[in-house]
């Protein structure tokens, strides 16, 4: 059963013969289907006596010898004729992989579906914020449906549980701007300026930014995750067929969790980078603790602290709902999921960055500098 | 000679006697559970070469799970498992591998690799194992077996995401046909089917088991397919395997389980249509050799 497929060719009453033997399986095969392909005609048969075993791999290959060679096959079993008879029967061209297109027109048609995504994409964000907007109305005009429960779990899984790697987070920041801005401003004899870049830059900008960033990192990935695999065990269609509203009871407690806990977490950033910075002061400039808070209190306009607050439940609304509007676009099959978590938060720190530089601008015409 | 000889010479005895018997898959003791709870304790069974073996049992009651452990993907507690005469506990992927190329496995969704095509997933066997076989009879090959599990010729070129449930199915059973094993498994086939899709698809497991002389390991819920295509069942239950035989057999016994399982309303509706298809066949029999077969 297991001797290798071998191959002969014989002539035959002034016609050539070739002659087959051993076992003609797929493990047996070796390279007889190239030194078959190898065979130039013309040849009468391909001869099978000597055949001990054969699978359909075996069997197509001699269909397709006879059909190229055009020649009969004799002296197989039984067995044999019947299993070439079942797959020649099969013989019709199978496309393999789809049909090539030229690499310009693909490029060209990537980048227009590209924008007509993102369009759709911007278009559907603004519908679902509307969408949110009118939930969060019939909320407030029915407060017995509101849902406490799911809205103070989510402050403990989007703000406590965030505590320790953003604490971290924004420390080592603090670390590196003192340590870096001490760098450039010894140059000119001004360390003590280090202060003030410490102080406004994480006030105003990086603490919150910083935890925006890890925000969409941690749960905006989160709730498309959730949301995403709850709309493909078809969870959140059976919601809607008991009358619970998927807005109201998903998408709004996330919201409003991240919305109040982008603020407090921001602040909680903004004072753990301080102290990374005063930290670093104290150890490599040798400004003592006290003074840098003194300094601090001079240079630092408690407009900054007003600028980060104001910008955070901003970010975090933009956190929520993109994490919360991709999760609930999913449809079909898991493979959406991941690619939905990875646009949502792709998404919110893109739009994050872009009100920011927004805000700046604002904040300037203001006055608040 | 010491005891530990005596239990070597006695264990090589069975081995070469499970090589040349009509055996194909044999399993002894065999013993899973996952943290406290045991899910096969004891659990004998044999599937004898070219037969189709139904598996079945409650929810729960490891079916999926022994296939597993047949193929490897679950190493048992205790027991043993010879496939082909080989046994298949404790070994390394390596050494499995020559039995593993005599074997295909349906998974229950099909398992198909979604970032290749249909045809591409034919293929991946093939490449792995043969990588000899060049590039175009390849993909004959891998255009006759698609043929063969009855998919149009235009599935080969889509993705899996693109299929429908009964062709994914196919085009699952067409992978694991790719390389002519001798051995099948297939876990609930027609699960999630249409009536006539399943009556379809029990239809060409039985034609390719018959054509290629398969021996097939055949885990269902269906009991259309149980009448219609298995030639013995087994029934798990109680952690073990409580009765192997055909359905008649099976009848006869007085476990509960399998009493309320084949006479339940179901079992008596699949029951019945077992015999009116009988007594058509009687009838157009009787009424003279028109056309013969149906």
């Amino acid at each position: 059963m297991n001797k290798a497929a071998d191959l002969t060719e014989e002539n035959r009453d002034g016609s050539n013969v070739v002659r087959l033997s051993g076992s003609l399986a797929i493990a047996c095969l070796g390279d007889l289907p190239d030194r078959l392909d190898a065979v130039q005609g013309p040849v009468s048969a391909i001869d099978l006596s000597q055949v001990d075993h054969m699978d359909t791999i075996g069997a197509w290959t001699i269909h397709r010898a006879a059909k190229r060679l055009n020649c009969e096959i004799s002296g197989g079993s039984d067995d044999a004729g019947r299993l070439i008879h079942a797959v020649g029967e099969l013989d019709e061209p199978v496309p393999i992989r789809p049909d090539h297109v030229h690499p310009l027109r693909r490029v060209v048609g990537q980048i227009g579906e590209a924008v007509c995504a993102s369009g759709a994409t911007l278009m559907g964000l603004l519908g679902f914020f509307g969408a949110t907007l009118i939930a969060t109305w019939a909320v407030i005009r029915h407060p017995h449906r509101f849902r406490l429960n799911a809205v103070v779990q989510r402050f403990e899984v989007v703000g406590v549980s965030a505590l320790g790697i953003i604490g971290l987070m924004s420390f080592l920041i603090g670390i590196v701007i003192a340590q870096q801005g001490s760098v450039q401003l010894r140059q000119f004899g001004m360390e003590m300026l280090t202060i003030n870049l410490v102080g406004r830059l994480t006030f105003r900008e990086l603490g919150v930014l910083m935890t925006a960033i890890m925000v969409a990192g941690r749960s905006g990935s989160a709730f498309a995750a959730q949301l995403g695999t709850m709309k493909l065990t078809e969870e959140v269609d059976a919601m809607r067929t008991i009358g619970v509203s998927p807005m109201e009871a998903l998408v709004l407690p996330r919201t409003l969790a991240v919305v109040i806990m982008m603020p407090l977490l921001g602040f909680y950033a903004s004072i753990m980078a301080v102290i990374g910075g005063g930290f670093l002061c104290a150890i490599a400039l040798e400004i003592p603790p006290i003074t840098f808070v003194q300094r601090l209190r001079e240079v630092v306009p408690i407009t900054d602290l007003w600028v980060g607050l104001i910008k955070a439940p901003v970010f975090g609304i933009i956190i929520a709902l993109s994490g919360c509007f991709q999760g609930m676009q999913v449809k079909g099959n898991a493979e959406e999921v991941g690619l939905r978590t990875t646009a949502a938060v792709v998404q919110a720190i893109f739009l994050v960055i872009v009100i920011d530089a927004f805000f700046a601008v604002f904040f300037t015409w203001v006055g608040w500098n | 000679m010491s005891e530990e000889e005596i239990s070597q010479a006695e264990e090589e005895r069975i081995e070469a006697a499970l090589q040349t018997s009509d055996i194909a898959i044999s399993v002894r003791g065999l013993r899973n559970s996952f943290g406290d709870q045991l899910i096969h304790d004891g659990l004998d069974l044999d599937v004898r070469k070219g037969e189709i073996l139904g598996v079945v049992g409650g929810s729960g009651t490891g079916k999926s799970v022994l296939m597993r452990t047949i193929i490897g993907l679950q190493t048992p507690d205790a027991g043993d498992i010879h496939v082909f005469g080989e046994s298949m506990v404790g070994r390394s992927d390596d050494e499995a591998l020559a039995i593993r190329k005599r074997w295909g496995v349906l998974f229950q969704g099909g398992a198909l690799f979604s970032t290749l095509t249909v045809a591409e997933n034919v293929e991946v066997p093939i490449r792995e194992y043969y990588p000899n076989i060049g590039q175009q009879l390849r993909d004959e090959i891998a255009a006759y077996k698609i043929r063969m599990t009855g998919l149009p010729t235009e599935a080969g070129p889509k993705y899996p995401s693109e299929l429908s449930g009964g062709m994914k199915k196919r085009a699952g059973l067409a992978r694991a046909l790719a390389l002519d094993p001798d051995l099948l498994f297939l876990d609930e086939p027609t699960a999630g089917l249409d009536p006539i899709g399943a009556a379809a698809f029990d239809e060409m497991t039985r034609k390719l088991q018959q054509t290629l002389g398969l021996t097939v390991f055949l885990i269902t819920h269906d009991l259309d397919t149980l009448y219609s295509i298995c030639d013995r069942v087994a029934v798990l239950a109680d952690r073990k395997v409580t009765a192997v035989g055909t359905i008649d057999e099976l009848l006869a016994t007085d476990h509960p389980w399998i009493q309320e399982y084949f006479n339940g309303p179901r079992g008596r509706a699949a029951t019945a249509a077992v015999s009116r298809e009988k007594d058509r066949e009687q009838t157009k029999a009787a009424q003279g050799p028109s056309d013969g077969r149906r």
